[in-house]
Order: C-alpha cells, then sequence, then structure tokens
C-alpha cells in the first residue's frame, strides 16, 4: 500500500514564528492571476502548498506555512506579479535541522 | 554618526561564515547580521560537507565540529517505475583519518562555524533581515536593517544572503533568477535508530553511505534524487529544475511523496519518524549564469553568485572557497591600504578563476544547456537501461544472443541510431 502524506501534515513538523498580520509575500494584483495567468503554476509549484485556486479562478496566499525558498517569485517569470522579501528579522520558518 | 565597520557580512551560511572568519582573524573589525534566529535556522542543504574546503579555513575542524558520518560508499542509481540500475563504489580507503566528506545537520553545523567565526572576533547580530544596501553614488556605503532602527557602515559590504539574494537584485548586481537556472529541491528528515541505519546501509561505527539517484523518480523533469544517511537518521530528498517543474505542474510535494513509494527506496525509510520538511532553490544555472560578483565597495559570495557545481553535487565547498577567497582580496588591499573599488576587487575574480570553483564550473558550461534541450538523459535511457537489465538477468528459455538482439532494438527503436550517435556526442560535449 502506498502512502502519500499530504503538505499541511508535513508542515505541521516544523517550527515557524508567525509574523501574524504581516505576510512576506504577496500577490501584486489578483486580477491578473484570476483573469490573465492561464497556468496557475504557483497553486501546484509551491511546496508549501500556500497558493491555492479558488472556485471562481482567484487565487489565495496564505504565507505562514512558507519555507522561503523563493519558487512562487521566480516560476511567476510570465507576469512578474509576486512581490517577495524575507520576513522581518527572527520570523518565519526556523529551521531544527534544515 | 552610526558606528562604522572594516567590513559587514550579510547572511551567516557557508560563504558568510568562512567570509567573515577569515576577515576577523586579520584583525578587520567585521559586523555579520543573519536574519534567522540562529545561524543555521534559515540554511537548507542535503546535506554533504567537503573537507578540503572547510580544512583550508580551520584546518582542525574535526576536534568540534558536529559531524554525523563519514562516507565510505557512494550509490548510484538509475531508476524505472518498479527497479533500478546501479553502480556502487565503496572503499575501505575513505575509512581512513582524515577523512574526505561528512554528512552534516546545517543547522547544528551553522552553530558550529558561526561560534567559531565569534571566537575569532566578528560581532554576530541574528534576527536582523537587511532591507537595502546603503548607496554613495555608484559605491556601496553601508547596509540597511530593520532592527538597529538605523544604518550601519562599513568599507566594504560583502553579499552571501544566498540564492534569492534579495539585496543583489535590488541594487541591480544581478537579474531575476530564471526558472531554467535554479532547481527546486524538497527534502525530509527520518528519524531512526542508529542500529537500524546502520544494518539497512551495511555499515558499522560512525561510517556512511550517500544514494544519488536519476530516472523515472522525476517524472521526465531534469534532476536528481538523494538518500543520505547521518547518525541517528536519514534524509531524503529530490530537486529538479524550476523550469520543468513550471511547464509540466508537477508538485514538489507529490514527487517527493512517490519517491518515497519507489519500491527499491521505501525499505530503506520504512519506520522512520519524519521530523521536518524543507525546500530550496540551488542555483544551477552554472558558468553562464555567474552574474557580476563585484564592484565599487561590494563583492559576492557564495549560492547569490550562482556558485554551484550541479553536475557533481557541490555548493557548500565553492561557497566557503569564494567566502575566503573574497576576504583575502580584502585583506590583502587593506594590509596595502588601497581602497576597496572595483578596480582594485577584480583580483576576487582572478582568485576565482585560478581556483577549482571556476576551472570546474567552465569546464561544465554546456552541460546545462545540452541536458535541458535533451530530456531522454532522464526519461528514455534510464528506462532502456532497466529493461536491458531485465532482459538480460531474467531467465525464461530465450537464448542471450536474441535477448542482446532484442536490446539493441530496443534502443534504436526508442532513439534510432542518428539519435544514439547524437546522444553520444552531446553526453561528449556536456563532460568535455
Amino acid at each position: 500500500m502506498n502512502t502519500i502524506a499530504k503538505v499541511e501534515e508535513k508542515l505541521f513538523q516544523n517550527r515557524y514564528k508567525v509574523d501574524a498580520g504581516r505576510p512576506h509575500i504577496t500577490i501584486k494584483n489578483p486580477d491578473i492571476c484570476a483573469h490573465d495567468c492561464k497556468t496557475q503554476q504557483c497553486s501546484v509549484c509551491c511546496p508549501a502548498g500556500c497558493y491555492t485556486t479558488e472556485g471562481n479562478g482567484r487565487v489565495v496566499l496564505i504565507t505562514d506555512g512558507c519555507l522561503e525558498c523563493g519558487t512562487c517569485r521566480v516560476i511567476c517569470d510570465d507576469h512578474r506579479n509576486v512581490a517577495w522579501e524575507y520576513p522581518r528579522g527572527g520570523y518565519g520558518i526556523l529551521f531544527k535541522f534544515g | 554618526m552610526a558606528e562604522k565597520f572594516d567590513a559587514i557580512v550579510v547572511g551567516a551560511g557557508p560563504s558568510g561564515n568562512a567570509a567573515a572568519y577569515t576577515l576577523a582573524k586579520s584583525g578587520l573589525k567585521v559586523l555579520q547580521l543573519e536574519r534567522g534566529e540562529y545561524p543555521g535556522s534559515k540554511n537548507v542543504q542535503g546535506a554533504i560537507l567537503y573537507s578540503d574546503a572547510l580544512e583550508r579555513i580551520i584546518p582542525d575542524f574535526r576536534d568540534d565540529a558536529p559531524l554525523e558520518r563519514h562516507i565510505i560508499e557512494q550509490r548510484m542509481w538509475v531508476l524505472d517505475d518498479e527497479s533500478f540500475v546501479g553502480t556502487h563504489y565503496r572503499s575501505d580507503e575513505f575509512n581512513k583519518p582524515p577523512y574526505n566528506r561528512y554528512t552534516i545537520i546545517r543547522a547544528q553545523f551553522d552553530k558550529w562555524f558561526s561560534q567559531k567565526v565569534q571566537e575569532a572576533g566578528a560581532l554576530l547580530l541574528c534576527e536582523t533581515t537587511v532591507s537595502d544596501l546603503i548607496m554613495d553614488g555608484n559605491r556601496v556605503v553601508g547596509v540597511q536593517t530593520d532592527r538597529l532602527g538605523g544604518s550601519v557602515y562599513a568599507d566594504i559590504v560583502i553579499l552571501a544572503d544566498g540564492v534569492n539574494s534579495v539585496l543583489a537584485r535590488k541594487a541591480g548586481f544581478r537579474p531575476e533568477l530564471n526558472p531554467g537556472d535554479v532547481a527546486l529541491a524538497v527534502k525530509e528528515i527520518h528519524f531512526m535508530p542508529e542500529e537500524t541505519i546502520q544494518s539497512r546501509f551495511n555499515i558499522s561505527g560512525e561510517a556512511g553511505v550517500v544514494i544519488e539517484m536519476v530516472g523515472k523518480i522525476t517524472k521526465g523533469m531534469m534532476g536528481t534524487g538523494f538518500l543520505y544517511t547521518n547518525k541517528e537518521s536519514l534524509t531524503i530528498g529530490v530537486g529538479c529544475m524550476l523550469s520543468d517543474f513550471k511547464k509540466q505542474k508537477v508538485s514538489p510535494n507529490q514527487l517527493l511523496e512517490e519517491m518515497k513509494n519507489h519500491p527499491s527506496i521505501k525499505p530503506l525509510i520504512e519506520g522512520g519518524e519524519m521530523k521536518e520538511y524543507a525546500a530550496h532553490l540551488i542555483p544551477e544555472g552554472g558558468y553562464k549564469a555567474i552574474p557580476q560578483i563585484y564592484g565599487e565597495g561590494w563583492m559576492i559570495v557564495g549560492d547569490s553568485g550562482m556558485f554551484v557545481n550541479a553536475v557533481h553535487r557541490e555548493g557548500s565547498n565553492l561557497a566557503m572557497t569564494t567566502g575566503r577567497l573574497a576576504a583575502e582580496t580584502i585583506i590583502e588591499l587593506a594590509e596595502k591600504q588601497k581602497p576597496f573599488s572595483a578596480r582594485n576587487l577584480a583580483a576576487y575574480r582572478e582568485k576565482l578563476d585560478a581556483s577549482f570553483v571556476m576551472k570546474d564550473l567552465k569546464k561544465y558550461r554546456n552541460m546545462p544547456g545540452i541536458f535541458h534541450r535533451n530530456p531522454q538523459f532522464f526519461t528514455t535511457y534510464p528506462e532502456l537501461v532497466n529493461q536491458a537489465a531485465h532482459t538480460m538477468i531474467k531467465v525464461d528459455g530465450i537464448d542471450k544472443k536474441t535477448k542482446e538482439r532484442e536490446i539493441r532494438n530496443s534502443f534504436t527503436h526508442r532513439r534510432s541510431l542518428f539519435g544514439l550517435m547524437g546522444d553520444a556526442f552531446k553526453m561528449w560535449r556536456a563532460f568535455e
């Protein structure tokens, strides 16, 4: 029997210090995601599953589980619609092992 | 007037620590800034430590560095869906000190390295994100942080801020990363008793094994998988070019999960307790992707400068070497009381060119492009090789000559004779 673990279950093992109310990544213009981006690859390729596509085609970003890899920003090269900064000092993912 | 340092190093990974250590040891006044809670808390690596690069910085590192296992055996697996063809190289030569390379756990190792940096006299400030470089015309004169409430100044700023290097991009020193120049790797760490690891991998004491894998596990994307033995844990991961992830719309988590279920891999990690899931970008664009790495009052070291030899899975040793050479360039200029101008800092590039860093990267400069344009090396060939092994090894009453013909036909059927010759030529070009 093959077991496939969901990403949410895995992130539960990680240690984070969430900067509540101050996401370090934002979608610049949500309309571009909803209307101009046909692939919405961020919703599949983010290794932490931070991006989800809603029924109406809009992309929702929740950065709490972010692993700070940079994938979403680099992969959005057709629209450059991701504003990406590091979290404030001390916040975000805190790798126990790395 | 804010405090002024001889040098500011942004980042406390292998390149930043190598630079800060070397500078502080020579007596320069060094400030190192790290955004994590502690050095290593933001850093991700497989991780293999190559002794040589660290030995040139801290010769007696083995006395107290947190090392996991010294590698005595390297396995290379080419996988199909249900099988693999592999080569194992194991030598007792690797089991005699001083050991050539080790597995490490970065959060622990980076903390240790940072301790050495501080003992050498550098001032480290953690939980401090550098938001901007402070410019005077085209010259970097300091950094703006989110914590000190102001600015810090230095004669030279070394950017050791990793693959995403927000600073180098903002300052225009480097363009945005291209999805074709970086690999996305995801990995997990699984804990299990030491004895289990020793018996599963046929090792004793602190000897270790690494497995590098190509083939079906990457679903046709250009990439590799890995499985490393630590003392009481295994790290397992897979990395592929980000451009391939994008094109094929593959979930990295799903990719890793399926790899863990491969019948040749699953028994090795069975029963382990997963304690962390991490992801990281690896700059794999090679020689042609290296940006300008020095200018008026600034230098770039490590991943930020794209210093990774993807072919040989080397990165942290290049990081440490670039950090050390950048520091040595600064020390030499300081001794002669010369300014840290772009013209004078060109000596850094010369040192790199004369070292294994640029020599190796230059040697493989064509590799990324060739593999990008020829995905068959990651798809068709692993399949064909596994089928060929299966055909030859299975005893089923068919004579060996017929089997050989069958194998030959399978290769020419899938790639044609022309294709095979072309591929051989491309492989030669890639490694020449």
